[in-house]
Order: structure tokens, then sequence, then C-alpha cells
């Protein structure tokens, strides 16, 4: 059911004021900041054809600014092109590609705002979306929070447009498919899995000057291996293709469906756990919207009334911060304002939420960079969560382990209780049992529920912070951990 | 146009080296309104106009999509679509084949009372934000939350065999929220459900049918009340469902099972796999004798978000037995698996989310056949149980054995009688094992087509609308209230 990154994927940039349509479309021709940091990145022919040209974004920009009768006016123009092979059973099953623009306005008039989109870019649609998003604004009652769009700003540099991963073909990631495929066959396995690689654009622009671009690459690769009625998964995300090693992870992935063979049933009961960084990103990735000060505002945080108050263990500290080099995105918002890296949890202590701009003038803070496309009802979001690392390794938690569980990752995880934030989900693809510090054989899954605020209070160890990607939360940097007391509730009959 | 652009597509395609094509021209247009405490939250309007082709070509599959809908992009388009299947041959153990169709050309819409879109914006949000308000009149609610979307989609299908069938489908949803903050709680009522409340292949009509504000006040006082009730107890009890929890079950532990791409091993590295294997087709006793569960997409089911005139490779939309007096025996196919368990025509339930995206098998109506029993003598029928109603929290293992629900609030029946309110009810089992403990279920006044608008699924991810039409029912020796042991 539900996906749950629909919060990230409509957060992103947005805009600011009036005087500046000339401004903006002068703005709109000058390389800005993020685009001169990408563009000292030497693209290759191939990986060229598959942007929309600066000067079609510059175009849709300056035709909405001048079709708009509004008072202040806001364009997004996110184009993107995506590729993805899948394969299962030993072969690939599914193979796709798609290309997209998109082209969103928010009209202000009379103190209200609203927004229509459309992908159609020829001057005739351009000029109807516009009138629709002015028609729709002047339906409603005038926002009592609506503030002026914003102007120029300056944004830090980022370059995470690689050539290597735009011009990736299909022949590429059929090639890398079939090296996987031959290992599965060569050990009596099946395979399955995605090979994706994807190219996005994103520009916010508005009448008062504001022109904000960044592009970037996603390369994606997830693989699991099934061995009789068992399975062992891998997977890894970057914006550079070449960090992406398919082999390995068919390696790692293969390995654990071997010995995740013939699983025993123990009981359920609370266990020390150790977690692999994508069972923690899943399970932490739930605490991102707790972060926002609209949801503390609105008491539907789990750190309303527990800031500034010590919740989680000495060992956790957490900050958002989109210019991580492990981390991915553009280094402005949904309305535009610069994103800010911000301390969220400061060795166990809740000490900074994360503010949009009209977020921040109700609450008398500082916008700090997080705010979602307006209208909307959510406020802001961190989409960058880091996590500070440590310097145990998985096999020194194993090592030091009596009696445990390592696990590879979660699945399905859903909230039950949103304040004492207790998620409930399962444990898939290689769950295994530690005894007297070694890895003893593998268990059936297990059901969880267990409370995030106990079980970050609860972190024995640390290893060192990586780049993770799981299924039920967006990519960030985090940490394995070994917890004490994890509480699995129930057993399942594989 | 749209099928002088199919015609390119296609014309493309084949003469790029595609063996098979068929491709999907969708125009959808959706506009989205929500309130949060008095204030217009969301208000938006979009449009989306694309194609997507998919091909055979050296026996295997290729599937493009874009929104460049001029002759070059077009084209491109297809060519690229015929590559990527030359692509997809390199790691090839067989050539595609698909069941046979006869190529369909027809027309078909979904029918409604009202266009959604016909009705001016400001009267939807005055209609939301009256419900809002109702809400906050209730002292307590920390959050009232209000919202409706329609959807208006209208697809061409067309292949290299023939078939153009013009489809039009107009979906409308609608529904509120109440949260409550005391102390160190959260607690929320919806109405009609949760996940934005009901959803159906209906016009505006079903937004006046259910009236969100003469709900409101019920709902928000209930949210504020449940900090008061008694926690869930922890056991093994007999548990009644409202119909809106008995549709996601049947969603979680009987859709996704029996979908055959998941049984085969295609899903295997995201969406997972299925305990449903080939050899429990007609064998296997799912459930009880009171249990019959059938998918069925065509209008005379109802109009749910898994009716259609065709599915997206132009099946027409059928009714397959899935459990019939208990007994496992059908699966959710297409034409590429259908022979899989010797059928010789998919029963048509490939879907996709949009023009940009591969059609999968999805659910269409998966739904409970209703039962005798009208739920007050059913209640009364209970010694000693707990009522369930309005999902809160849902989670099940990647072969759909072993699942876990919350509920937003319970109400515990004593003697034949609800005597008290409860909060925090969840309750857990195995698939089959709960399914067999069902002995009632409600008839047909009680039964409601419940529309579930977020269903996820395939890679890159698809959000699929599915119907689950679905009654009141009980269940023996259930476990509940682990979700919150400590």
């Amino acid at each position: 059911m539900a996906p749950r990154k629909s919060k990230k994927k409509t957060a992103r940039k947005a805009a600011a004021k009036k005087p500046a349509r000339k401004a903006a479309r002068k703005q709109a021709r000058k390389p800005k900041p993020a685009a001169k940091a990408a563009a000292r990145v030497k693209r290759g022919a191939a990986a060229v054809r598959y942007l929309v040209p600066r000067s079609e974004i510059d175009r849709i920009v300056s035709r909405v600014l001048k079709f708009s009768r509004a008072e202040e006016t806001e364009v997004v123009v996110d184009a993107t092109t995506d590729a993805l092979t899948r394969f299962a059973n030993n072969t690939i099953h599914q193979n796709v590609a798609e290309q997209g623009i998109s082209v969103s306005v928010r009209a202000v008039v009379n103190g209200r705002t609203a927004r229509a989109s459309t992908n159609k870019t020829d001057d005739e649609s351009l000029a109807r979306v516009a009138r629709a998003a002015e028609r729709l604004a002047l339906l409603q009652p005038p926002s009592e929070n609506l503030l002026p769009m914003l102007g120029k700003q300056k944004y830090p540099p980022v370059a995470r447009f690689f050539p290597a991963t735009a011009a990736a073909t299909p022949a590429d990631r059929a090639r890398a498919v079939v090296r996987v495929v031959d290992l599965a066959t060569r050990r009596e396995q099946t395979t399955a899995g995605i090979f994706a690689t994807g190219v996005s654009q994103s520009t916010l622009a508005t009448s008062r000057g504001l022109f904000a671009y960044h592009e970037q690459t996603r390369a994606e690769f997830s693989v699991t291996f099934l061995d009789g009625g068992s399975s062992g998964w891998a997977k890894a995300n970057f914006g550079d293709i070449s960090l992406i090693d398919p082999g390995a992870l068919a390696e790692s992935a293969s390995r654990k469906a071997r010995e995740s063979l013939q699983p025993r049933e123990i009981p359920a009961g609370r266990y020390t756990v150790i977690l692999e960084p994508p069972a923690v990103l899943d399970l932490v990735g739930f605490l991102f919207y707790d972060f926002a000060a609209t949801a503390v505002e609105d008491k539907r945080s789990c750190l309303t009334g527990r800031m500034g108050k010590k919740i989680f263990g000495d060992n956790i500290t957490i900050w958002d911060d989109v210019y991580h080099p492990l981390q991915a995105g553009a280094p402005f918002d949904g309305e535009g304002v610069p994103r800010q890296k911000v301390l969220l949890v400061d060795r166990g202590v809740p000490k900074n939420l994360v503010y949009a701009r009209g977020t921040a003038k109700r609450l008398k803070a500082k916008p700090t960079g997080h705010g979602l496309p307006l209208p909307n009802e959510w406020g802001e979001a961190p989409l960058n969560l880091v996590f500070a690392g440590g310097e145990t390794s998985t096999d020194q938690m194993i090592a030091s382990t009596e009696k445990g569980i390592l696990v590879t990752r979660f699945w399905y995880i859903r909230e039950v209780d949103p304040y004492r934030k207790i998620l409930t989900g399962m444990t898939r693809d290689g769950t295994f049992l530690v005894e007297n510090g070694k890895v003893a054989g593998a268990v059936k899954n297990f059901r969880f529920n267990q409370s995030m605020i106990e079980m970050l209070a609860s972190v024995e160890a640390l290893g060192p912070a990586v780049r993770s990607a799981g299924e039920e939360s967006f990519e960030m940097v985090v940490p394995p951990m070994k917890v004490r007391d994890f509480h699995f509730s129930e057993v399942t009959k594989f | 146009m749209m099928e002088d652009w199919a015609n390119l597509a296609l014309d493309t395609a084949v003469a790029r080296g595609a063996t098979y094509a068929d491709v999907r021209v969708i125009d959808v247009r959706q506009r989205e309104l929500s309130t949060k405490n008095g204030q217009v939250g969301t208000l938006v309007e979009g449009e989306s106009l694309g194609l997507g082709v998919r091909v055979v070509a050296d026996g295997a599959w290729g599937f493009a999509a874009t929104d460049r809908l001029t002759k070059q992009g077009i084209e491109k388009c297809a060519a690229e679509a015929v590559a990527i299947a030359r692509a997809s041959a390199l790691a090839k153990l067989h050539d595609v084949v698909l069941a046979p169709e006869e190529p369909a050309v027809d027309t078909w819409q979904s029918p409604f009372v009202r266009d959604p879109f016909r009705i001016p914006v400001d009267r939807q949000i005055d209609l939301l934000l009256e419900a809002d308000a109702e809400m906050r009149k209730v002292a307590g609610v920390t959050v009232a939350e209000t919202g409706m979307v329609f959807r208006r989609l209208e697809q061409l299908f067309a292949s290299t065999a023939g078939a153009r069938i013009h489809q039009v489908k107009m979906q409308s949803g609608a529904g509120i929220v109440a949260s409550s903050f005391s102390k160190d709680e959260l607690q929320k009522r919806s109405y009609p459900n949760s996940f934005g409340g009901q959803h159906a292949l209906r016009g505006y009509e079903l937004v006046e049918e259910i009236d969100l504000v003469g709900n409101a006040r019920r709902v928000a006082e209930e949210a504020v009340a449940l900090h008061k009730a008694p926690q869930c107890p922890e056991g093994t009890r007999t548990v009644l469902l409202d119909g809106s929890q008995v549709g996601l079950q049947v969603h979680e532990s009987i859709g996704h099972p029996i979908e055959l791409d998941r049984v085969l091993g295609m899903e295997a590295n995201f969406a997972g796999t299925s305990f449903l294997t080939l050899d429990k087709l007609g064998t296997l006793p799912y459930a009880s004798e009171h249990v019959t569960v059938v998918a069925d997409a065509r209008l005379e089911h109802g109009p749910g978000l898994g009716t259609f005139g065709y599915d997206d490779e132009g099946v027409p939309a059928q009714s397959t037995d899935i459990i019939r007096d208990g007994l496992f025996t059908g699966y959710l196919t297409s034409r590429e698996t259908a022979a899989a368990i010797g059928e010789k025509r998919s029963n048509g339930t490939m879907r996709a989310e949009s023009w940009n995206r591969l059609p999968l098998i999805r659910m269409t109506n998966i739904s409970l056949l209703p039962g005798a029993w009208k739920l007050d003598d059913l209640i009364a029928d209970t010694d000693d149980g707990i009522y369930m109603e309005t999902n809160r929290s849902w989670s099940i293992d990647d072969r759909r054995y072993h699942f876990q629900f919350g509920t937003e609030i319970g109400w515990e029946i004593k003697g034949g009688k609800k005597v008290r309110m409860l909060k925090n009810p969840s309750y857990s089992g195995i698939t089959t094992e709960f399914w067999n403990s069902c002995d009632a279920v409600c008839s047909r006044d009680h039964w409601t087509l419940w529309g579930t608008p977020n269903c996820g699924k395939g890679q890159p991810m698809q959000t699929m609308g599915t119907g689950h039409g679905a009654a009141p029912a009980r269940f023996r020796n259930v476990r509940v209230g682990i979700a919150f042991s400590r």
C-alpha cells in the first residue's frame, strides 16, 4: 500500500515577490551558482541529450511570467529522464524508460494562493495554466499566513550531475544484469532486482526575481537472491554510477540467501539486535516529519513537549544536511529558501526543528530552508538526515554479543503509536541468530513492535555512517547499530 | 488526435522490428483540495498528457513513455522501446508468449451524475471548511483536517493486433479527520475511512452522499473520548471488524497473495512473493465456508476503484472466483502469465498508474461477498468480543502470511451488547488461520464497495486505486493487543 515517500516527492523548490518579471527573465538567462558548479563537471555528448536544454527551461519560465496576471507568480519546472531494467527468475522481465516535464504555477492574488500544473509546454497551455492558478486562488478565503514570494537568492554550489550516470544505456544495464544472472546460475540460485538510472532537473523562479536551478543524476541497484525457501538482499543508491558495484552487491545477497537456508524458529521476545544500515535507515526514516516545526505546533510530533530533554542516548546526534557529500538534492527548498545544515539532535537531546518561512514567522523563528511547495498544510520537513556514526564495525558488534539477532533489513514498517513512536514491521531477507560472539545460523522472520524513542536510548554501539538505501524511507546517511532490548512480538512461518 | 499519435507509435515500433506493440495515450485531469484547522491547505489542479509504448522485439519486452507528443517525440519514444526490448533480450531465457485476446474496438465510460470539475471550487472549499469548523467545536480537538480529490482519466488503448479502446473514468474521494493530543497520547478518528475517506469511480454525488458535515461532530467527539477509554486488552478474543477494516484485511491478506506475478517471483525484489504457490490452487482451504471472494472489475459489481471496461492489455473486465465457500479457486492473471496456471485467457487485471508506467497485475475489485447477518444481530450473538473500526496501521510480511492491524477505535462487547469504548485496538495473525476463523459475515445492507486509493507496487513504484466490497464480519480466537504490549 501507501508509498511513504510522498512528502519528499512533493518537497522541493518554490518562490517569492513582485517587481521583477524582467529581472527574472534576465536571471533566467544567466548561469546560476548551482548550475555553474554542475557545469564544472564535464559532460559527455551522450549525457547532454538526456537534459532539457536550459534555453527551453528559460523559455517556459519567461512565457509563464509573461502570461500571468497575478500579483505574484512562481514557476516550477521539473524535468526527468528515468530508465529502469528489472529482472526476476534470472531474466529481464520489465525494462522501461520515461521522459517527462511538469510546469507548475503558483499565483498570488489578493492574499490568496493556489497552484496549477501541466506537462504541456506550448504557449496556449502555459497561458492556460497561469490562468488556472489565478482562478483557483480567487476562489478561496484569504490565507492568514501568506508571505511575499522571495527575490533573488544565493545558494551554495552542489555538483550532483554525473555524466556517466546520465549516459548509461539499456545495454549497459542489461550487461550488468547478465553478470548477476550468471552468478545466480552458477550457484543454482534465482535472482531478481533492478538497475535504474536517471536525470532530474529542477527549476524554481518567481516574478520577484528568484531563479533557482538544480540538476542531478541517480543510479540505483537492488538485488535479491532466492535459494530454495530463503532469500538475501542488497541495495545501493548513488548519484555517480561508478560507485555502484552490482557484482559485490549480488555476491552479498547470494551469500545471505545461502546462509539463510533452513532457518530455525526461536521464540519472540526482547533481544539485543545488530541492525545493518538499511535496517537502521528504514526505522529512523519514520522520524523525519517529527522534526518539522509544524508537526510540533500541531501536537502530532513525538517531540511535542520533549524538545531540550534528553530522550535518546549520548551517542545519538542527528543533522539535516543537504550539503553532506553522501547526500543528494537541491540546495533550496520548496519556496526557494537556501537550505541550511541544522543540528536536530545533540548527544541525545532534540535541539532544533526545521522551519518553512510561514511557520518561522508564526512561531517567531528563522526559516531553515526546509519548506515544502506552497500551498500545503504540512509546512516543512528535513529530507537529508545524517546520523553521527561510531567506530565499531558490524563484526565487532557480533563478536561482543552473547545472544542477539543480526538483521539485514525490515519490511512493511508502519506507525502504531505516533507519540510513543511505536513502529511495527517484519524482518526480511537475512535474519540471523548471534550466539557467543558468532553468527549461529538463520532464524525465521520476526514481527517487531518497537518504540523509536526507547530504541535510540538503547544503542550500545555505532559503526561508521554510510549512505544507505532501503524501501521504506528515502536515502540517508546512517550507521549500523547494536541495540539492546529490541521487541520482537511474534514469528512468521519462514 | 489520440488515435493519430497511437498509430504513429505503433507504426514506428513495427518498422523498428517489434513483433507486437501496444500504446496507451492518456490525458489526466486532477483536482485536490484540503483544509487544516480552518485554513485552506492544498488547492491544486493538474493535467498530464502522454503516451507509453510497450513492445515485444527479439522475443523480449521493452517500454518507453513520453509527453513530447510531436512526430519526432513519438517516433523517438517508440524506437527507444524497441531498443530497450533488444537489450532485454540479452538476458532472455525464453520468448514472450501472450495468451490470445480478440482485439476489441469499443468505447466505455464510467457513469456519474455530477461532474466534480463543474462544481465551483469555492463551493467545495465551503463544504470542507464547514466540516472543519464542526470538528473544531469539540474541545480537545487539536487538528481538524478535511480533503477532496477528483480525477478524470481519458485513455486510448491501441495495439498492433487491431484493438482500439477508448475509455473515460471519473473518480471522486473525500474524507475528514479529527486528531486530539492530550498529555502523552495522540488519538484520531476518520470518516468515512482513513486514507482520505471514501473513494469510488463516481462523480460529486459521492461527496454529497457521505455527509461530511453531519458526521464531523461525532468523529471529533470520539477522538477526544478515546483518551479516557481503557486500553484494548492483550490476549485471545472474538473480534468483529467493521466493513472498511474487513476491506483492508481482504486487500492485504487475499488481494496481494493472489497476484500471479508475485506468485511467479516477478516481484521478489520489492513487494515480495506469495505463500499461495501454484499447488494450492483448487486445494487450499483458504477460509471458512462463510467466505466467498471475487475479483470483479465489471460495472455491475459496483463503481469501485477497480472497475473498468477493459484492462491495460485490452482484455475486457471480468469476474473471477478467488475463494468459493472457503476454497482457494483463482489468481489474478495477465496475458503473459495465464498459461502458468493452465488458463487460455487472461482474466483482465493488468493496470498502469498512468501513461508513463508499465501495466502490472493489480487488484481490481477484490470483494468479500455479503452473508446473511444484520450487524445488530451479530453483536447480540457475541458474548465476549471486541468490535474494531477504521484502520490506523497495517503491516504484513513479504509472503503475506503474518499480519498486524491497528484500528482507530474499539468497542468491548459483553453479553451481546457494546458496553464501552476501547482505545488502541490491534490484532494479528496468520492469513489462512484468520480467514478460517471467520464464522459470520453481515448482509448486503451493511456491504460497501470501499476504495483504497494508495496501493503501491512495482519498480518504479506505481500507486493504484483498488476496490474492496465488504461488510462487517466476525472472527474467533484472534490475538489482540500485542502491538501495545510492553
